[in-house]
């Protein structure tokens, strides 16, 4: 075959913001990607996977991208002691369809089921069961590294406990994850039983997060983010756990709906989004309830339209996902949403989600006790960035952290603060990102 | 027969027996997915063992009742006493596919008679050889299917890829005449017609347009070809009606246009 990278324009980050035409490598076995190494010919290298990071840190548009996501074998999957070893492109959903009527479920989960095992590895994800599992890395117990310096590595927590603490939340900078071994977590069915609890502001969230993290493996929170005054911060509360009924029913994705093209841009203004939000709280605002509720709408609400990042129209939008800790955490989530609500520049998504004390396994993981506030916006060029730099001051102020995953924006210096072991990062001299340029210039 | 027969009778679930030949192949590989939680047992012939080994770990892991590594340069095989040996291992045969080929570049090809005859070689003399060894053996048994992978490019020479037309076109006419020798006998011969497909074949193509489909879309298709229907299949299916067109284009149209 020819040249293996080909320049595409169609590579996008989940945000669709940043367009630059990148190039791009789609191996399909392992015993391509030497050779991948050895023909960059200088120009520095990224393993991507399926591109939901929002951002820029699976963008490498002075360089070269390895798309991992064709590199998805299952190698062994052990249904008696559920524990499986796969592919670094292997996905969330092929993974959960294999595993999932054997009794298993994944340890960890993001709020979508289109990642990457390898991608969830670089990025350290975490879900709503955080404060009971930690974070995704915490749950694997080896991972195949290739490094350009190194060759072929076996990387377990004990083995090189540094270049494991780099490699877990290394956003791909540490070499090619090739394949990893993880340890599942038996469910008792595919189903959970869901609560839904709405809270009319800030304090009432405060007291339903504290009254529900002993008795519920998992938690989170929708905030009304144009709701100022006293209903500041009023949302729905959602907490739900695996219900013992014994069916064990994976999921078939036939039934996607799609987002084909992209959504005209006028149907993104301040007053549809905060109809969609009176809406949608007052839709759950009624009583608490409890229902059964297959594992797919629970934890991958927005799976079900394919490319519901198109409804932002061509300019995008931009995610902004922060973390503030325990003890600041009360102050900085009011001040955040009052500064939000201020501005009017709404956003369809606020999710709020404490954090519990479990450690995350990497320097660059971005999960800690504390609570977690994730939002997107519609991408309105200097007006929005200038907004999420007057969040950036409060979360600085906080004590508080950023998501790489999530950003397309955070100066050296904020990253810096959020992840202050930064100096110990063993990054791969070939590869770099579009993200990580600007976190070290 | 016992006295106190009082079980219910149930017809034994035979597992699939299926050889692929061609399986590091991208479309053969989605295809050997779906094929796998079936509990197939499937043979996989290709030339890279390591690369065999790895797609047979994966398509035990999905339920595949065996998956055996058979390294083999198809393109080179003696078919007929390999075929021999592959029918021994599985006990039989429900299924082959024979999806191996190459795309060659035409200016090349159009340069150098050997690199023309190779490809010829590959995709067709070859082919032609597994597949009449694959009659002779589902004639036997008066039961089993022949799946060919062709292309839409063998429905009608075209200046940009002729001589790799020109392989699959005549792969179609042989698969057709043997679905019509096997029609009597109770046996398939179904040749599947993708049409652009993103694989690493097309790789060095930038960026592609709406008419391309991912193999699992071909894997699909080719999956309901082992069930039933023949001998023709276009993959995914609207590109039946691209091809009517294609086909039909008056010479005084079809030669000004550049495709």
């Amino acid at each position: 075959m020819s040249e293996p990278f080909v320049t595409r324009s169609d590579i996008l980050s989940w945000g669709r913001v940043v367009r630059a035409p990148q190039r791009v490598a789609t191996p399909r076995f392992r015993d391509e990607l030497d050779k991948l190494l050895g023909a960059a010919n200088g120009a520095s290298l990224l393993p991507i996977g399926l591109r939901r990071s929002y951002g820029d840190s699976c963008l490498n548009d002075t360089g070269d991208l390895i798309d991992m996501s064709r590199v998805d074998r299952f190698i062994a999957f052990d249904p008696a002691q559920g524990i499986l070893r796969a592919e670094a492109g292997t996905s969330f959903s092929e993974i959960l369809r294999l595993i999932v009527p054997h009794g298993w479920f994944l340890p960890v989960t993001p709020g979508t089921r289109f990642v990457t095992l390898g991608g969830a590895i670089a990025n350290d994800v975490h879900g709503k069961n955080h404060h009971r599992a930690g974070t995704f890395g915490r749950h694997v117990r080896a991972l195949g590294l290739l490094r350009s310096d190194r060759g072929h590595l076996t990387l377990t927590p004990e083995s090189d406990a540094a270049l494991f603490a780099s490699t877990i939340g290394g956003l791909g900078l540490t070499g090619i994850i090739e394949w990893a071994e993880i340890a599942l977590v038996k469910t008792d069915s595919s189903s959970l039983e869901v609560e839904t609890i709405p809270f009319e502001n800030l304090d009432a969230f405060w007291s339903l997060a504290d009254a529900s993290t002993e008795k519920f493996e998992h938690t989170v929170a929708w905030v009304d983010c144009l709701s100022r005054g006293e209903s500041l911060g009023r949302g729905i509360f959602s907490r739900g756990n695996w219900t013992p009924y014994g069916f064990h029913d994976a999921h078939d994705d036939k039934t996607w709906k799609r987002v084909v093209a992209d959504a005209p841009e006028f149907l993104l203004n301040p007053l549809s989004i905060g109809a969609f939000n009176e809406l949608y709280y007052r839709l759950h605002a009624g009583r608490p309830h409890t229902k059964l509720q297959h594992y797919v709408p629970f934890f991958y609400p927005l799976d079900a339209i394919h490319g519901w990042n198109r409804l932002y129209g061509r300019s995008g939008l931009l995610q902004y996902q922060c973390l503030v800790p325990r003890a600041t955490e009360r102050e900085a989530i009011r001040a955040l949403l009052e500064e939000i609500a201020k501005e009017g520049q709404a956003s369809f998504l606020a999710v709020l989600k404490t954090f519990g004390d479990v450690p995350a396994s990497g320097l660059f993981s971005f999960p800690r006790a504390g609570t977690t506030l994730a939002l997107d916006f519609p991408n309105r060029g200097a007006a929005t960035l200038a907004l999420l730099t007057r969040l950036d001051a409060i979360v600085r102020d906080a004590g508080g952290a950023l998501y790489p995953a999530k950003d397309g924006r955070i100066s050296r210096e904020m990253f810096r603060l959020s992840f202050p072991r930064w100096q110990e990062f063993e990054k791969d001299p070939a590869m770099s990102s579009d993200f990580w340029r600007r976190v070290s210039a | 027969m016992s006295g106190a027969s009082t079980e219910i009778a149930v017809a034994p679930v035979t597992p699939l027996r299926i050889i692929i030949l061609g399986a590091t192949s991208a479309i053969a590989e989605a295809t050997a997915r779906l094929w796998a939680p079936g509990g197939a047992r499937i043979l996989l012939a290709g030339r890279n063992e390591a690369r065999l080994n790895e797609i047979a770990s994966d398509l035990k892991a999905r339920g595949a009742a065996e998956a055996i590594d058979w390294p083999l340069d198809c393109a080179s095989a003696n078919a007929s006493a390999e075929l021999g040996k592959m029918v021994d291992r599985l006990g039989g045969l429900d299924i082959l596919l024979l999806a191996y080929g190459v795309l060659g570049e035409q200016a090349e090809l159009e340069r150098d008679p050997a690199a023309a005859a190779r490809l010829i070689t590959t995709n067709f003399s070859s082919a032609a050889a597994w597949c009449l060894a694959a009659t002779a053996v589902l004639e036997k048994q008066g039961a089993g299917t022949l799946l060919v992978i062709g292309s839409v490019a063998g429905d009608r020479g075209r200046r940009s890829n002729f001589i790799y037309g020109a392989t699959k076109g005549g792969l179609a006419l042989l698969v057709e005449g043997i679905a019509h020798k096997l029609a009597p006998l109770g046996a398939r011969a179904v040749i599947i017609k993708p049409g652009f497909v993103d694989t690493p074949m097309t790789a060095a193509i930038a960026n592609k347009g709406p008419l391309w489909a991912k193999p699992e879309a071909i894997a699909a298709s080719i999956v309901r070809a082992g069930e039933k229907g023949g001998p023709e299949i276009y993959a995914p299916g609207f590109w039946r009606g691209i091809m009517i067109v294609i086909r039909n284009l008056p010479v005084a149209i079809f030669n000004k246009i550049n495709i």
